[in-house]
């Protein structure tokens, strides 16, 4: 399904760049393991996060294919030149893989096993991330706790600074660091079933992801009750899942679906409700204020959670909690605990930027700007409540969560 | 208002973990602390600690009401030691409507007193009867009353009585013939006093302390601690002669005492080594903080440093300090108390048949009483001041006195390098992140934390323009805009006056603090809250750097209720310009009433992050940073 969407063009571009990635220099000296050259993420004017997303959701249209291959196309061509700076120096993908692999032993990149990973629509991209670490340290070939430990920070490192606009890719390393460095009963036994250990529950994690779904999905019922209208704003798995649950139970309840615009991924999960026999309503991103009245409650997704208790979400979410909590609607958001991070964005501009094309049907002409951020931040005194595998949570929590996570 | 906060309640805080858990029990320890049951309840103190301190011992802990025994373990003492009332009664003018009343009920007292009453009292405002060292110790001072209180005085002394009747009845059940004579004798020379009017006069027979225009009470003791001696038996049939450092210590005035209560304001001030002359025309709702006369306490401090011998130089310098006001800002109190403290330790030596665990905690709360004295002390200091009595009561009895000094000096070291400086730096750290270039930072006062990030945010190489708003009387932005302006960095000046002026072109407000409570309030320098409000008015972001050592427990709505009163001459006089006099001559005029507050408190509604040394947290996280760091430094 995604081989359909834009992200293979991408993936093909990024593989290359990749094993170009290492400088003839860093060769010569190759003083640094292969972890930790961080192959920085090539499209760095588009958010790759914000790109998995769309591809799982499969609605690409042609024009925003075009805009990525543009846009890889312009990057290429600066790489090109780079490439030409250093002297046009034959470094094959080939040559590059052998030397990696003469650096340590081993051709195993993290990134490749993330990008692996992430393209199961079902797996959230912090579980992926988790998946690939734990691939880490199968593969690792390190002889004490503290190798093994310094060899995860390095992976890690390079996987955060792989994507720098995923919320849910750094906090994922975070919590996964946490807990493997934070486990005092590994101290006691030998090396191999200390790592041994460590896999185990690394593979954990991906049940808990899916079991931290249904969690939430069952402690969000009572907030659904018979008869109610329900708001929802792009495609959140989290939020499909309750609505899910909820149809199963035999509530009879109603969806108002936002478009979502560019990636339209309302489109998608009216779609998916559809299919489960829930009526639901599509609205053009604009009618949310006119919509607002017949709203009983507004569910979100969220791509990150922050310690000030906001969310970071899909560009739309802000101004919906805007019009929510000035027409006194509970806003209510579904996040697993693994989305929290800790980030303290002040306003909207206190964040990296991620950016996506946007497709608007027309060609723009050059000197209009178009504002292409993916993503917005929802303060805590729009939201209600926060669904969470921990359990139903205001958003002062999430602070204390964190600061007991952390500290 | 804020759905945060109303909707709180919702969840209880139940055994949660946070992240990917396994049903593992290890891994609980790790995320839950299991020694609390309720998140905001203020641990309760160790056992040990409330059984061996008096009030006082424990009195650091301002939220605390001071126990019932209180009140009747005060009085007990006054009849046992040296009472002595004397002190030159400045009081607001509603003292002088009380006399009547008074005057009544000392007289329903006064069968068989033998105490000298004050029967002139325009000349002779009270003695000092002491009854520890028994038969011919009296102590008579005589104050040299200012002008312009002397008309009051006889309220004063008429108060004087009002506390006398417990001890005179005491006195005169327990008075042996020795003692009446000294009573006696107390008379005759407190007569001659009154006639020698404010001279020295002495009357060499009965060992009479006269101290003139001061009331030492520490004097008072210490001397009839040498006088001692002699009576050995009539001290014994007292009841034992006390420490004088332990004396002190429970007389140390409660840090939060109500100081409208007159008589526990009498009682306090009867120990007091410092001398303060309280101020005329208090505002009504600040009746409840001491407010003095300043300028008149250093010079009669200076002269009695010889006298107070259990006073450590350094404490007492550092006091001094304190009082002049040449060390201000809540760290720099901090490091400057910790220090004098370490001084104190290093020159201690256990007294015989005493253990270094009490005698030292008795010295440390002796010293913090004078410092209290000398000014309120800050929530800050509180908290430094609480770790160390934690550090000497864990102190393992094994120990010997040079390693237990040893050890407490590295703890004392280790808490001004880690929980002042480090922490400082962490939060630079942290809060140079929210500086992005372009960005305008607007800074309220003198804050060290603050000037550390705008100096660090200028080395690396940002650019960004610095608003240092300031307000009279202190004008203490004076101070951070010429270092600022030194190193170079582009600034604007203002008063507070127009804040909301320049408000719309800032970015960022930095503030500092000298404490935050537990329900996110900012207790931080006065106007600070005016700025706060401003600048989320224009939907600023406010952002409180606070080290983390200064977080208390303590609720507090408002700034009333807790605060401190500066001197109102500050406010009525403009330095430097004397033409401004139009308050010249009424200051002292019933009507007019000047309030200098020092501190003021910021709802936390104002507040958009606290950056701390555990991170950038919300307001409503600070109870969860209390929690950890009590269970990290108290009970460790």
């Amino acid at each position: 399904m995604w081989w359909r969407s834009a992200s293979f063009i991408l993936d093909r571009q990024q593989h290359q760049n990749r094993t170009v990635a290492p400088s003839p220099e860093s060769f010569l000296l190759s003083s640094p393991p292969p972890m930790a050259d961080s192959p920085l993420n090539p499209k760095s004017n588009i958010s790759a996060y914000y790109q998995t997303r769309a591809a799982h959701h499969a609605v690409v249209t042609s024009d925003w294919l075009a805009q990525a291959q543009a846009a890889v196309g312009r990057h290429s061509d600066d790489d090109g030149s780079l490439g030409d700076d250093k002297g046009a120096t034959p470094i094959g993908g080939g040559g590059g893989g052998g030397g990696e692999e003469e650096g340590s032993g081993k051709a195993f990149s993290v990134i490749d096993e993330f990008n692996s990973w992430r393209k199961q629509p079902a797996l959230a991209e912090a579980v992926a991330a988790i998946r690939a670490l734990a691939a880490v340290i199968r593969t690792s070939e390190a002889t004490t706790m503290m190798e093994l430990e310094i060899e995860l920070k390095k992976a890690s490192d390079s996987l955060k600074s792989w994507d720098t606009t995923s919320i849910s890719l750094t906090a994922g390393c975070d919590h996964f660091m946490l807990y493997v460095t934070r486990t005092s009963a590994l101290e006691y036994e030998d090396f191999n079933s200390a790592k041994s250990r460590l896999i185990e529950r690394a593979e954990k994690f991906g049940e808990i992801s899916c079991k931290a779904r249904r969690i939430i999905a069952m402690l969000s019922q009572d907030f659904i009750f018979d008869g109610c209208t329900i708001l929802v704003h792009g495609f959140s798995r989290v939020v499909l899942e309750v609505l899910k649950t909820a149809a199963e139970n035999k509530k009879h309840f109603r969806v108002l679906c936002t478009e979502g615009r560019p990636d339209r991924t309302g489109l998608r999960f009216s779609n998916e409700l559809a299919k489960l026999d829930v009526p639901v309503k599509l609205l053009i991103d604009s009618a949310v204020a006119y919509t607002m009245d017949e709203v009983d409650v507004v569910h979100f997704g969220a791509d990150g959670v922050v310690e000030s208790g906001g969310i970071i979400n899909m560009m739309g979410t802000f101004q919906i909690a805007l019009v929510a909590h000035s027409m006194n609607k509970p806003v209510y958001v579904a996040a697993e605990s693994y989305e929290f991070a800790r980030h303290y964005p002040l306003d909207q501009k206190d964040m990296s930027p991620a950016r996506r094309p946007i497709d608007f049907g027309v060609p723009i002409p050059s000197k209009v700007e178009v504002e292409t951020s993916a993503r917005d931040y929802t303060p805590p005194q729009y939201l209600t409540l926060l669904f969470t595998d921990l359990g139903v949570l205001t958003p002062s929590v999430i602070s204390d969560e964190l600061i007991q996570l952390y500290l | 208002m804020d759905p945060r906060r109303t909707a709180r309640t919702v969840s209880d805080p139940k055994v949660r973990q946070v992240g990917f858990f396994t049903p593992a029990p290890t891994e609980r320890s790790i995320s839950d602390p299991p020694r609390f049951q309720d998140p905001i309840q203020p641990p309760s103190p160790s056992p040990t600690q409330v059984n061996d301190h008096s009030p006082s011992g424990n009195s650091l802990s301002p939220v605390m009401i001071p126990p019932a025994h209180h009140h009747s373990d005060n009085f007990l003492r006054t009849a046992l030691q040296v009472t002595s009332p004397t002190k030159a009664f400045s009081y607001s003018a509603k003292t002088v409507t009380i006399p009547p009343e008074n005057e009544d009920v000392a007289s329903s007292f006064s069968p068989g007193r033998k105490v000298v009453s004050a029967k002139s009292p325009s000349s002779f405002p009270g003695v000092k009867a002491s009854s520890v060292p028994a038969s011919e110790l009296t102590t008579v001072s005589v104050v040299n009353l200012p002008p312009g209180i002397s008309e009051k005085a006889g309220g004063a002394s008429v108060e004087v009585q009002n506390d006398r009747p417990v001890s005179a009845k005491t006195l005169k059940e327990k008075t042996n013939k020795a003692e009446r004579r000294a009573l006696q004798e107390a008379q005759r020379a407190a007569k001659a006093a009154a006639k020698a009017e404010g001279t020295k006069a002495s009357s060499a027979a009965s060992k009479v302390v006269t101290s003139a225009n001061t009331k030492p009470s520490k004097a008072a003791k210490s001397s009839s601690q040498k006088n001692d001696g002699s009576q050995v038996a009539a001290s014994e049939k007292k009841g034992g002669d006390r420490a004088p450092e332990k004396d002190r210590k429970k007389d140390a005035p409660h840090p939060r005492m109500q100081y409208d209560d007159k008589s526990r304001v009498e009682k306090a001030k009867k120990r007091a080594v410092v001398k303060q002359t309280e101020a005329r025309n208090r505002v009504e709702l600040f009746r409840h903080l001491p407010q003095y006369e300043h300028g008149t306490q250093l010079p009669d401090l200076e002269t009695k440093f010889f006298e107070l011998d259990p006073m450590h130089p350094a404490v007492y310098k550092v006091g001094l300090q304190y009082l002049s006001g040449d060390i201000h800002g809540g760290n720099a109190r901090c490091i400057a108390m910790f220090q004098a403290f370490k001084e104190a330790i290093k020159d201690y030596s256990t007294p015989p048949e005493k253990t270094l665990i009490r005698d030292l905690t008795a010295r440390i709360s002796s010293y913090v009483s004078f410092l209290i004295e000398c000014r309120p002390l800050s929530i800050s200091m509180g908290n430094a001041i609480k770790f160390l009595k934690n550090r000497i009561a864990k102190l393992p009895l094994a120990l010997s006195e040079s390693e237990a000094k040893s050890t407490l000096m590295l703890d004392i070291d280790l808490f001004i390098n880690e929980k002042i400086i480090l922490s400082e730096k962490v939060i630079v750290k942290h809060a140079v992140t929210k500086i992005q270039d372009g960005d305008v930072l607007l800074t309220y006062g003198a804050s060290s934390v603050v000037e550390m990030i705008l100096l660090h945010a200028h080395e690396l190489g940002k650019h960004f323009h610095v608003v240092v708003v300031d307000s009279r009387p202190k004008l203490e932005g004076q101070l951070l805009l010429r270092r600022l302006v030194r190193k170079g960095l582009s600034c604007t000046y203002t008063h507070v006056n127009a804040v909301s002026c320049i408000m719309q072109d800032v970015t960022r407000v930095f503030l500092g603090a000298s404490s935050v409570l537990s329900n996110g309030t900012v207790y931080s320098r006065v106007g600070t809250a005016c700025v706060a409000m401003v600048a989320h008015a224009f939907r600023v972001p406010v952002l409180v750097c606070c080290e983390a050592y200064k977080f208390h427990e303590r609720v507090q709505l408002d700034s009333i209720c807790f605060n401190e009163l500066g001197n109102p001459d500050a406010i009525s006089k403009v330095q430097g310009r004397e033409e401004i006099n139009y308050l010249d001559g009424l200051v002292n005029q019933e009507n007019l009433q000047l309030l200098n507050l020092i501190y003021d408190a910021t709802p936390s509604d104002y507040v958009s992050m606290i950056i701390t040394d555990y991170g950038m947290i919300p307001p409503t996280s600070v109870p969860v940073i209390v929690r950890e760091y009590r269970r990290d430094h108290l009970w460790s």
